[in-house]
């Protein structure tokens, strides 16, 4: 691969799915008209969805999906002593996810629900920070491919990788959107992380907040926001909950 | 000949989701062969509980990245019915639309990604791109071609925006819908080169006799909902769909097992092609014709070029309704409602066969109780009875041990099977 006259190395990358959909991991193999680009900056080492070729010799790690299952954090750990760099990949490795929904219940009861007397094995979902260390987050539910060329091209020149700081909203108002709000329905648009390009509210279907909070985040006034149009807490309490990415609401406030 | 084999795979490869295959040969004695799905089970079911209806497709979407409309869908459909909402026209065709562009993709995706590296004698279809660039070309045409339709009509191809209890959050926009159709049109050449391509190609002789179910309306190519039926003679209707599962569990696999008339049966393509295929288009009876596919047919690999003549079918079909959206105002895109209590089940025939999501609502517009039956939980037991029936013939005809392994793995793959989906 040549980039400004100089040959550079391919990154060599594995793929790793845990407790998820593998949407994230799909999106890989989407945005077909830029993908032999993209591919050509990888050298695929380790990932079972498309290759059955594996080798253990991978510098980054894309980790996609939660953690429910004892034997995989033995996986992962492993995962992270290989990798240079482990990158969280999609709102389950990130946040936990919707598989974190589960977590509202004992877990017997849960197994008791699907599986009834049969013997399974599923504790609370983990986001992959609270068991190893984690050098970069991708968050989305799924992933924004745009964002992940971005993401390996930083990477691959060696030069700063960054998610915007900001919130949906700057990016839903710069594409001349209705807001939400005015329509009568809660949306996290202000509150959450944009890089999605406000995908979600540009479709008339509030904001969930997959990519978690905003760093530029004015948490007090957007409750404000709610009550002043008296908007139901419950039901932003609902969407607050719905990828675990939020912290949830002081019960004062509910 | 007394001979020994094993095969002890763990995590096959090019599938969606992990599972195992274990198969131990003693003295030409088959003894053991399995179809274990090892994935983490997630519990939707108990996600679901106490949800608001409104957010129950946005949650069940995520049951799949590669099915995530046809989970939506099938999810608003178990709504609408149990709160008695009549979606509008105009939102029904978007649907049908949508649920074209995920099956496209999905079918794309499995056959060039894969399958393909199975026939070409590559570990993936990488070294492909090198090989067979034309190919690989069209292959990615018509995949972003599905991921497109997904796009237009539900705002992103991957876990649905504007797809909605009710109808459509948003009404898909005129000039892209126009794009759409001459993107159809210039895209028909490179499904012709994947038809030439497959027609290069031997697909493995082996047929098992088995039960094929699928949905059926008597006058569509089966999609969104409809009669539940199978090649032995049931006939059943949606809300029915416990009598058309019997799902079981086995102590070595997470998913669990499905049966009807017989010890096991099968979904997918090849299950819409074998109930259905007189409401194809013609020219997908056509190219159904060219590769000797007839119903019933009982080979699992023909699973992947039924998947092709849909895909022959889609592309027609969608220029159709194309047609049928831009003939009108695209207007009324959702119908009001108010919560109401209510039980229902809304069947729709995703990429890899029919999904069931069964849903209750109660008073307050909660979800009192969720059931989800997967379509590759319905082809475990499939699966797990044609790997016997397969290395037996294998073995009575001499293979060795190489095209034995190469044979069990084809033969999973062929079913597509969806293993995250399928320990929702």
């Amino acid at each position: 691969m040549n980039h400004l006259g100089f040959e550079m190395e391919r990154v060599k990358i594995g793929s790793f799915d845990f407790t998820c959909c593998e949407g994230c991991q799909l999106q890989l193999a989407n945005k077909e008209s830029t993908l032999p680009d993209f591919l050509a900056l990888l050298d695929i080492r380790n990932f079972r969805e498309i290759s059955s070729e594996r080798h253990d010799d991978y510098d980054i790690a894309f980790v996609e999906g939660s953690i429910t299952r004892r034997d995989e954090i033995e996986r992962l750990k492993a995962i992270r002593a290989q990798a240079k760099i482990l990158v969280a990949f999609g709102t389950c490795a990130c946040f936990g996810g919707v598989n974190s929904l589960k977590n509202r219940i004992p877990q017997a009861e849960a197994i008791m629900e699907v599986y009834k007397d049969k013997a399974v094995e599923t504790m609370p979902s983990l986001k992959i920070s609270d068991i190893v260390q984690v050098d970069l987050s991708i968050p989305g539910c799924p992933v924004s491919k745009d964002e992940v060329e971005r993401v390996l091209v930083g990477i691959v020149t060696r030069s700063q990788v960054s998610l915007p700081t900001y919130p949906v909203c700057v990016d839903c108002k710069q594409r001349l959107n209705t807001c939400l709000f005015d329509l009568g329905e809660i949306c996290l648009g202000p509150i959450s992380r944009a890089g999605c390009d406000a995908v979600c509210p540009t479709g008339k279907t509030p904001c969930l907040g997959c990519r978690g909070p905003a760093e530029e985040l004015n948490m007090p006034a957007f409750l404000e926001l709610v009550k002043e149009r008296g908007l139901s807490l419950e039901n932003l309490t609902e969407k607050l909950s719905f990828y675990n990415a939020f912290e949830p609401l002081a019960t004062d406030e509910t | 000949m007394k001979r020994d084999y094993s095969l002890d795979i763990r995590h096959l490869t090019r599938v969606e989701g992990h599972a195992n295959i274990r198969i131990t040969v003693r003295d030409g004695q088959l003894l053991d062969a399995r179809w274990a799905i090892v994935e983490t089970p997630r519990f939707f079911e108990v996600m679901l509980k106490g949800m608001s209806a409104e957010l129950v497709p946005f949650l069940t979407s995520r049951i799949c990245g590669i099915c995530s409309i046809s989970h939506s869908l099938a999810s608003i459909r178990a709504v609408e019915r149990a709160m008695d909402i009549v979606p509008p026209v105009l939102a029904e065709t978007t649907r049908l639309l949508a649920m074209h562009g995920e099956t496209l993709q999905s079918h794309a995706l499995h056959l060039f990604f894969l399958i393909a590296p199975d026939f070409a004698g590559t570990p993936s279809a990488l070294p492909l791109l090198q090989s067979h660039p034309d190919l690989v070309r069209a292959g990615l045409q018509l995949k972003e071609l599905g991921n497109e339709i997904s796009t237009v009509t539900t705002g992103r191809c991957t876990h649905p925006v504007s797809l909605v209890v009710g109808g459509l959050s948003k009404a898909p926009d005129k000039q892209k819908l126009l794009n759409l159709r001459a993107m159809i049109q210039e895209r028909k050449p490179a499904l012709e080169k994947t038809c030439l391509f497959f027609h290069s190609l031997t697909i493995p002789a082996f047929s098992r006799e088995t039960e094929f179910i699928s949905l059926s309306n008597g006058s569509t190519y089966p999609s969104i909902g409809g009669r539940l039926v199978s090649s032995d003679g049931v006939n059943k209707d949606e809300n029915d769909y416990l009598l058309m599962t019997n799902e079981y569990t086995r102590d070595f696999s997470t998913s669990k097992f499905t049966r009807l008339s017989r010890e096991s049966s099968a979904a997918g393509a090849l299950a819409r092609f074998n109930n259905n295929s007189q409401l194809l288009h013609p020219k997908a009876k056509e190219c159904a014709e060219s590769f000797g596919l007839q119903p019933v047919c009982h080979n699992p690999f023909m699973n992947n070029i039924a998947q092709l003549v849909e895909c022959v079918h889609i592309l027609e079909d969608a220029e159709n309704l194309i047609n049928s959206l831009l003939d009108s105002n695209l207007a009324e895109i959702k119908t009001p409602y108010v919560s109401k209590a209510g039980t229902a089940t809304g069947a729709v025939e995703a990429p890899r066969g029919v999904l069931y999501h069964h849903i209750s609502i109660d008073e307050q517009g909660k979800v009192a109780k969720a059931d989800c039956i997967i379509p590759t939980t319905q082809n475990n037991g499939n699966i797990h009875d044609d790997l016997r029936a397969l290395v037996e013939q294998a073995l009575s005809e001499g293979k060795n041990d190489g095209e034995i392994t190469k044979l069990c793995e084809m033969a999973v793959r062929s079913y597509d099977p969806c293993i995250s989906c399928s320990v929702h």
